[in-house]
């Protein structure tokens, strides 16, 4: 049942990003709503290979295992992709801080309409 | 406006309701790992490499290549925070002032977040945890300093310096697989000199190697960030 509940909230999760994508005009919210989509991917992708009942995949010191591990392979792009994100998130983080030095405002719609 | 939002909304539940639709036939939770190359990662990584944790097994040596470009990412991201932050010459940012709390927890918290941070990336092929985590925790130390020390800023010189001395012995680590295996980020140190038990911190091959020099990069290239993002001309 859990596993239900993740996939919903993932793609939730994407869904109000792609709605603040779309709404809102404030820069540092649409950095917001990129965040939002990649964390939902991410969620996604992890639920993706998680099995009911698996353990993580990782092996105890004596090498027993008594439940079937998860797919490692999504956690293993996972932990790229939050990088990437993360990358990303400072990269549009320090293009906000330009914008606001530039034209003192922050709002996407009022910097659109100075610049036509 | 108010059309506006509604076709937001509209699009967003589209996709909400047909992602549903679409993605509900992977059959989630299943066990579906026999036909995957998952399976193989898990049944051979004690055999490949001795390491316990077997995602690191999958991100440093089997998939060493994308990691090494993941790297990349991270550098010229940072590079570029560098580049478009680069007319701001002043110092601080923050200019809260700072407290008796600030300034002790500093002294006594600072040691331990490094110690911390270390420990993740050293231990990865034994715990959870990974190179990324364990740089954020030593980036966020450098923070606490910065909150706490008014007057106290990451050299630019030495973020510069041990950022290109970690990405360069990656790369060297590589090029001595290649020496000595035949292909690019081979496992020398298991694969052919064998040293490492299993269970132990002398174990994995060369994960504990990598992953002490890429974590080592990536505190260096998260602090440098923070102190790019931290400056501020209005003095």
């Amino acid at each position: 049942m859990i596993i239900f509940w993740a996939y919903i909230s993932a793609i939730g999760l994407i869904s109000i990003g792609i709605y603040g994508l779309l709404m809102k005009r404030h820069a540092f919210k649409l950095i917001i709503s990129l965040g939002l989509i990649s964390t939902g991917v991410n969620l996604l992708l992890i639920s993706i290979g998680y099995i009911i009942g698996g353990t993580a995949p990782i092996y105890p010191k004596n090498l027993n295992i008594s439940a079937p591990m998860v797919d490692p392979l999504p956690q293993a792009l996972v932990l790229t992709a939050i990088v990437i994100e993360t990358a990303i998130l400072a990269a549009a983080l320090s293009l906000a801080i330009l914008m606001h030095r530039e034209y003192g405002t922050l709002d996407v719609r009022v910097i659109w309409r100075r610049l036509r | 406006m108010i059309i506006r939002r509604i076709f937001a909304a509209l699009f967003a539940i589209f996709f909400f309701i047909s992602a549903y639709v679409l993605i509900a036939d992977i059959g989630f939770g299943n066990n579906k790992m026999d036909d995957l190359v998952g399976k193989y990662y898990i049944e051979n990584t004690i055999k490949d490499t001795t390491a316990l944790n077997v995602v690191s097994t999958v991100v440093v040596n089997y998939r060493g290549l994308d990691t090494l470009g993941e790297v990349t990412v991270l550098f010229v991201a940072s590079v570029s925070v560098g580049v478009l932050m680069a007319r701001f010459k002043g110092s601080k940012l923050w200019n809260v002032s700072t407290t008796p709390i600030h300034i002790t927890a500093g002294r006594i918290l600072f040691p331990l977040i490094w110690i911390f941070g270390a420990y993740i990336f050293v231990h990865r092929h034994l715990t959870p945890g990974g190179w990324f985590p364990g740089g954020a925790v030593i980036a966020s130390g450098v923070l606490l300093l910065m909150l706490a020390f008014k007057d106290y800023l990451p050299s630019s010189k030495l973020i510069t310096f041990s950022e290109s001395i970690s990405g360069s012995l990656y790369v060297l680590v590589g090029l001595i697989g290649l020496a000595i295996g035949g292909y690019f980020l081979y496992d020398f140190v298991y694969r052919t000199y064998g040293i490492g038990t299993i269970g132990t911190l002398i174990s994995g091959g060369f994960i504990p190697i990598v992953y002490t020099i890429i974590g080592v990069k990536d505190g260096v290239e998260l602090s440098g960030i923070l102190h790019h993002l931290s400056r501020d001309d209005t003095e």
